[in-house]
């Protein structure tokens, strides 16, 4: 499974990637693999206030709804809106167009996440 | 719950074959190959192909074999003729689905079972308690194959591995001879499509498995696993045992009255209830729902409102790969609504709409 070098893990795969005060958070490769074909997301408003951990999306597949949680805490800025009409995404760029939500992080140095290395390591072989 | 984990004869084939594994009612099996939604497609235009190994394969046998299960299944199999089958339920005295499963009559002393691999022990140790000199059930978990093949192209593939041999008409069985062993072949499944499923012994059915996949591979044919089976079947308005059947669910309250014969002298365990159930209605009954596009999909344990009162709950859900919105099947009370009508779910604390429908989804065969 990919685990790109400069990103931030969430044990409950989410990843999270700073450009200064901005973050962007989507699931991992490992995650979408999981969950097989997206079909469903519901997202955050903007402006909303979250803590880290809090369930902040839902992800559906044909089998299953997921929860997604806040790899930090912060304010969501925005969702990304072409999710709705093309939640496949999730699957074939999760680390890219296919990412969740862009939140102000309450600090620019998370706690809690996980390395790539340490993330890949977290995951069955 | 089994205490172990058993693994399907055709493990082998599915690891070969990179399936994603899931343990499901005591097996270890393919949850999907390629991906549910390309499986589930290749089944709806062309072909698929399902381990149903994990499926328990009973036999009755002995002149008393019939007389010993009219007295428990709630369809009649006294009406089956040679090489005929149906759907019926083995109930408890509560008028609740033990199991639900398909009955074969291969001859006048020979009768051919097919229960959920959940309840195979149990229904197997039920069955045995009735034997006598005239009537003896076999068939333990693990020991043969099953699989099913359905789709369009179905009999187009079955009848090349078959070299033309005559193929059962709908919801009948019979036996061939395939790679030098006696197989049975029925013309049944679970996707709403017109298909197969193919039982025999453990090394044949190894055979049959990799000549199916590749008579099917030019015709579309893809292999399949649980999670495609779930949403064919949901979409086929097909019942899942645990879900939308259970011991405090009767066949009447699921909309299956037609698969309980009550006009007959012989009692089974239940039917007093089930009497009742059809002379003055039951409690409850099982709708169809359709979601629209663009809203959460239904799922098994939402809560069902019409206006504020909470008229029941989802028993299966599921975002329709074919029909591109939400369907699911709901136990509510009754007085039910009516088809067409309005009525909510609750996903996550929010209401969402959804309309009352039939609980055959699609138009399928």
């Amino acid at each position: 499974m990919n685990t790109p070098d400069n990103l931030h893990y969430a044990k409950s795969h989410e990843w999270l990637r700073l450009d200064k005060d901005t973050g962007t958070v989507g699931i991992t490769d490992h995650a979408q693999s999981a969950l097989s074909d997206v079909v469903f997301v519901e997202l955050p408003k903007s402006g909303r206030v979250v803590k880290q951990g809090e369930v902040i999306a839902t992800v559906e597949s044909v089998k299953a709804a997921s929860d997604i949680y806040a790899p930090v805490g912060g304010t969501i800025l925005e969702s990304n809106e072409t999710l709705s009409s093309d939640p496949g995404l999730i699957n074939r760029e999760p680390y890219g167009q296919g990412w969740l939500f862009r939140i102000k992080p309450d600090s620019t140095k998370p706690t809690g996440l996980l390395s790539s290395s340490d993330y890949a390591a977290t995951l069955p072989h | 719950m089994p205490a172990s984990i058993s693994e399907s004869p055709l493990a082998s084939c599915h690891l070969a074959l990179g399936a994603r594994m899931i343990p499901f009612a005591g097996w270890n099996l393919p949850v999907e190959y390629s991906g549910l939604l390309a499986e589930h497609k290749a089944t709806r235009q062309a072909a698929g192909l399902f381990d149903i190994s994990h499926m328990g394969q009973i036999r009755a046998k002995g002149k008393d074999a019939l007389s010993c299960l009219e007295s428990l299944l709630a369809n009649d199999p006294a009406k089956l003729k040679d090489g005929e089958g149906h759907y019926s339920f083995i109930t408890n005295e509560q008028g609740g689905v033990i199991d639900d499963l398909l009955v074969y009559r291969l001859s006048a002393d020979d009768f051919f079972l097919v229960v959920n691999a959940s309840r195979h022990p149990e229904i197997l140790q039920l069955l045995k308690k009735h034997e006598t000199p005239q009537v003896r059930f076999s068939g333990n978990p693990g020991t043969a194959t099953g699989m099913a093949l359905q789709g369009p192209q179905a009999s187009a593939i079955l009848a090349q591995i078959l070299q033309g041999a005559p193929l059962p008409l709908r919801n009948h069985i019979a036996q061939f001879t395939l790679f030098g062993a006696n197989i049975l072949i029925a013309t049944t499944g679970y996707t709403g499509e017109n298909g197969y499923e193919i039982f025999s012994d453990i090394p044949t059915g190894l055979k049959i498995w990799a000549a199916l996949l590749e008579a099917g591979k030019p015709l579309g044919l893809l292999p399949c696993g649980l999670g495609s089976r779930d949403s064919l079947r949901l979409e086929a308005g097909l019942p899942l045992n645990g879900q939308d059947l259970s011991p405090e669910i009767s066949p009447l309250e699921a909309g299956l009255g037609m698969f309980v014969d009550l006009n007959r002298p012989r009692t089974f365990p239940g039917r007093p209830v089930l009497e009742k159930h059809k002379g003055s209605g039951s409690p409850r009954i099982c709708i169809g729902l359709q979601g629209q596009p663009g809203q959460p999909p239904p799922r098994h344990g939402y809560p069902v409102f019409q206006g504020d009162k909470q008229i029941g709950v989802i028993t299966s859900g599921v975002p329709s790969p074919t029909l591109g919105h939400g369907i699911a099947l709901a136990l509510v009370t009754t007085p039910a609504p009516l088809c067409g009508q309005d009525v909510e779910f609750e996903v996550r604390g929010r209401r969402v709409p959804a309309k009352v429908s039939s609980r055959k989804f699609l138009k399928t065969k």
